[in-house]
Parts: C-alpha cells; structure tokens; sequence
C-alpha cells in the first residue's frame, strides 16, 4: 500500500508568511507538495470555523501562518488568532480530538527556509499521527 | 462601602415582607419600574414582569422556582436602545452574572438599572414545578421548605424531584448587585438580611426610604461556605463524570448524536452574543451538488449536516464568558448534556485566561483583547 500522504490546509497572513512561502519558492527551497494554502490577509482574519470545517471534511493538519508577535501588519491580528487558536484547541483537546492537527507558527517574509522546514517537519509529524479519523466519520 | 441592613417579618410572612420591601422602592418613587418573577394566574408558573403601577404587585415570587427565560436576554431588550429611566431587576446570581457579560458586549446597559439579587438555592424545570403545583408540593409548601432549608444551608427538592443540573453544580448562589437580599442563614420567618451598594442606598435615604441597618448574622457567612462547598463538589464530580464519558472524539458523537440542530441551546444562551448568528446565514446553505460531494468523500454522511461543527464554533464563541445558567440544556428537546459540556470545557479555558465571567464589569472578555506576553511556547508556537 502507498504511505499515507497527509493534506494540510494552510491559512497563511498575505504580509509574512505567504510572502515567506514565496521565498520559499524564489530560493528553490525543496518542501513536500501536501499543503494546500490559502491566502488571508491576516492571521486575526483566519475564523475557527475555517479551520473546524477543514478537519471536520477530512484534513489530515491545518497551519495557519502569521507574523511574529510585534510584527502583525495591522498591529494586533496575530495576537488574536494566538487567543482564538488556544480556545479552539482547548476545545478539541476536550474532546478527545487530536488539536496537535492545527499549527500556528510565526514565519516572516524573509524566512522561507523556515517555511520550507516547518512543512516538512509537519508532514512528519502528520505521517506520524495517521489519518485524521474525521475523513472516516460520516456522523461528524 | 455596601451596607448591611435588615428586614423584619411580621408573623412568619417571609414572602410579603419581600413583596413589601419592592412595593417601597416604586411607592417611593426610587425607581420607575421593577422587572420582578410573579405568579401566572394559573399558579402553575412564575415570568418575569415589568411592573409600574404598585397595584399590580399582587403575587410576586422573589425567589422564582423556575428560569423560563434568561433574564440577562431581558434586561438587553430593556436598556439597550433608550432607557431613560430607572428600572429595578430582581435576578438571579447567574443572570446578573450574564448581564455583566452582555453589557461587556455592548449588549446591556447598565446605566439606568439597579440590579437586586437574592440568594439562590437552584431552579426547577418549568415542567416539573408546574406538576409540583398540580400535586400541591409547589408554591407556598415549596417557599416555606425552601426557606427553612436555607436557614440551615440544607436546602431540598420536594420528594420525587430535582434542581436543575445546572443549578445543583452553580458555585454562585450569590454574586455582587445594588442590592443582595439575603436569605442563607437567616431564620427567615423573622428577618432578612439586606447587602445594600453605595449607588442604591444613597438613591433610597434621598427618596426616604430608610432601612434599618444591621452587624449582619454571624452564621451566614459559614452556612454559605458550606452550601458553595458542597455545589463545587458536585461540579467536580460531574465535570468527571462527563470527561470519562467523552475520552475520544467518536464517544462525543455518540454522546452527541440526536442533536436535531433545532439552535434551541442557541437561543435560550443569554451569552450568545453574535447579532446575527452565522448559522442561520447562507454560508450554511449548501447546494445539493455539494451534499453530494461531501457523501462522495466520506461515503455517507449524516442529515442535517453541521451539527458537530455548530456546537464547536458556538462553543468556540461564548466558553470563555459561560455563566453556566443551564438553559441551553433546559431548552434541548434531545435533552443533550450541552450545560455540563460548556460548563467543562468553559472551566478549564476560562481558568487559562485567568478569567470568571461575570465577576467585573470592566475586566474585558477573553476574546476581546490579548496580552503580548502569553501562550509562548517554542518558537511561537501553541
């Protein structure tokens, strides 16, 4: 059978980490291909229910990429999405669900090595895990 | 500085001596309006009732067997938009504490609103008191239970019946108002205690009404202890009941699995702030094709879909300022354990933010503000 090849949904902020993930690129930096991402303006503009709605359709891991803390374009947005990111883990922790499925990490635009090895240490840790058993789960 | 005061009872009429205490406040001009819980004319109920003219006094029920309806969602429609003149609530601990929470959403007004309080020894469901009534276990024969038990901090259901979940696991059968009207520890069929703020005492000697202050009676403060004590216990308990039935995902399914999405819980929920909720919006009607290609994906999918995930992001919204009245719970025709859920998962996200909701009006909710220095983990990770 062929290894389990994780989906990542990935909400990346349109000042650092999507720049960062573009660097990634220009620099030819080598990343597995499993990340699906999308591009917000802010990481304060990613809604829980984006990243519920992801893992409840079957997404194996759900990134959501922001600048450093200080750094947030619109001055507090990251700092937000660290709050709301830390309630809706500690709801799914609750419930039994896995919540180290959802990563928030902080990747500059100038940081796309650091882009490149977090999908790559993602993928791993997700490889890892299994299946996200939502995917299965009609009643979900 | 609150003060205490106290209020005599004439031949072992508690109730009245309540009434009586109310009947000043609009006599004497304090306040234009009460907003108080009073018997329906079938006796088989008690709502709550805006009242101006003191004629229409008769059959008040200060301490409510019943919470029909948050009374938080009440005081929004009251002081939200123009209420220019005072208004007296009698509340709950838990709807006083939801209105601390609203007006911190900009969704109560607290202005011209003098909140009074009275201890509280739990509710029953709406159903179950009215067939109190019918088998002459409720009204008057309640009350003088009820009273006599909380003397002792020992306050029972009638035989063959229950507090509400919710109430039996409340921490906060008392809270901080204008006026708290004290019945724990009082021999109540002679007197009750008063808590009397700053803002309505100096309200109350300006339009004459003087109350005859007090040292306080020095059981009180150990006979709630007790009573507290015994609710967190209880709530311990529970909370561990419930997360050894939900240890994965698939046994909070099940647990979950006749919820209808009816959005009752959504309703009844006096912190469910969202103006307009986004799952009554389109973003949540889907096109056929698209059923399809979710069945397609999983093979089966159940009908209605969203279910998990409306409980999830309702919970994501209102956990942190949950004040655990229950009526979600009260309100689930498939009586889910949704009060026990939020209150679980609500004591522990409440707890990392340091936070008790309804405990001050000006400590802003979790999620409208952060700090810069916290949840760091390496590399900015959570």
């Amino acid at each position: 059978m062929a290894e389990f090849e994780p989906r990542i949904i990935a909400f990346l902020c349109h000042w650092c980490t999507y720049t960062g993930a573009d660097l990634a690129g220009t620099t030819r930096q080598q990343y597995p291909p499993n990340i699906r991402i999308i591009h917000l303006m802010c990481s304060g503009a990613v809604d829980s229910i984006y990243v519920l709605k992801a893992l409840i359709d079957g997404a194996d891991g759900v990134l959501i990429g922001g600048c450093h803390p200080g750094d947030c374009h619109y001055q507090t947005g990251n700092y937000k999405a660290r709050r709301r990111v830390a309630i809706l883990k500690e709801i799914l922790r609750e419930l039994g669900f896995s919540e180290d499925r959802i990563w928030l990490r902080w990747i500059s635009a100038s940081e796309g090595k650091l882009f490149a090895d977090t999908v790559t240490r993602m993928v791993e840790e997700l490889k890892k895990m299994g299946p996200n058993p939502m995917r299965r789960l009609w009643n979900a | 500085m609150a003060k205490q005061a106290v209020v005599k009872v004439s031949e072992g009429k508690t109730e009245e001596a309540l009434q009586g205490l109310l009947r000043s406040l609009l006599e004497k001009k304090v306040v234009e309006a009460l907003l108080v819980p009073k018997r329906l004319p079938s006796g088989q109920g008690v709502v709550q009732t805006l009242i101006r003219n003191p004629e229409k006094m008769e059959g008040l029920c200060l301490l409510s067997p019943t919470m029909p309806v948050q009374s938080a969602r009440v005081a929004s429609y009251l002081s939200v938009r123009n209420l220019s003149k005072p208004v007296a609530l009698v509340l709950k601990a838990c709807e006083i504490r939801a209105m601390v929470e609203l007006s911190k959403f900009l969704q109560v007004k607290l202005d011209h609103l003098f909140l009074i309080g009275i201890d509280c020894p739990g509710t029953f469901e709406v159903n179950d008191y009215s067939r109190m009534v019918e088998e002459g276990k409720g009204d008057g024969v309640l009350f003088q239970e009820l009273f006599k038990g909380m003397e002792q901090g020992e306050e029972r259901a009638p035989e063959g019946y229950a507090f509400r979940k919710a109430c039996e696991i409340c921490e906060f059968p008392v809270t901080r108002a204008d006026l708290w009207i004290q019945l724990y520890g009082y021999p109540t069929e002679r007197e009750i205690g008063l808590e009397v703020g700053e803002k309505l005492g100096k309200e109350m000697e300006e339009k004459g009404l003087h109350l005859e202050t007090s040292e306080g009676y020095p059981k009180r403060e150990e006979i709630l202890r007790k009573v507290i004590e015994k609710r967190r216990k209880k709530r311990d308990e529970t909370f561990e009941e419930f997360r050894g039935k939900v240890k994965s995902l698939g046994s909070f399914l099940d647990l979950f699995s006749t919820c209808i999405r009816c959005h009752n819980c959504m309703v009844a929920c006096p912190i469910c702030y969202c103006k307009e909720c986004v799952f009554r919006t389109a973003v949540f009607e889907h096109e056929g094709d698209q059923f399809l290609r979710w069945a397609d994906r999983k093979g089966a999918i159940r009908m209605p879909t969203d279910t998990l995930i409306f409980h999830l992001i309702r919970m994501s919204h209102m956990v942190t300022s949950c004040i655990g009245c229950g009526l979600c719970e009260s309100a689930c025709p498939s009586r889910l354990p949704v009060a026990v859920l939020f209150r679980s998962v609500g004591d522990r996200i409440q707890k990392m933010f340091d936070y008790v909701p309804g405990r001050d009006v000006n400590e802003p909710p979790p999620v409208a503000t952060f700090k810069e220095d916290e949840l760091k983990l390496e590399s900015g990770a959570i």
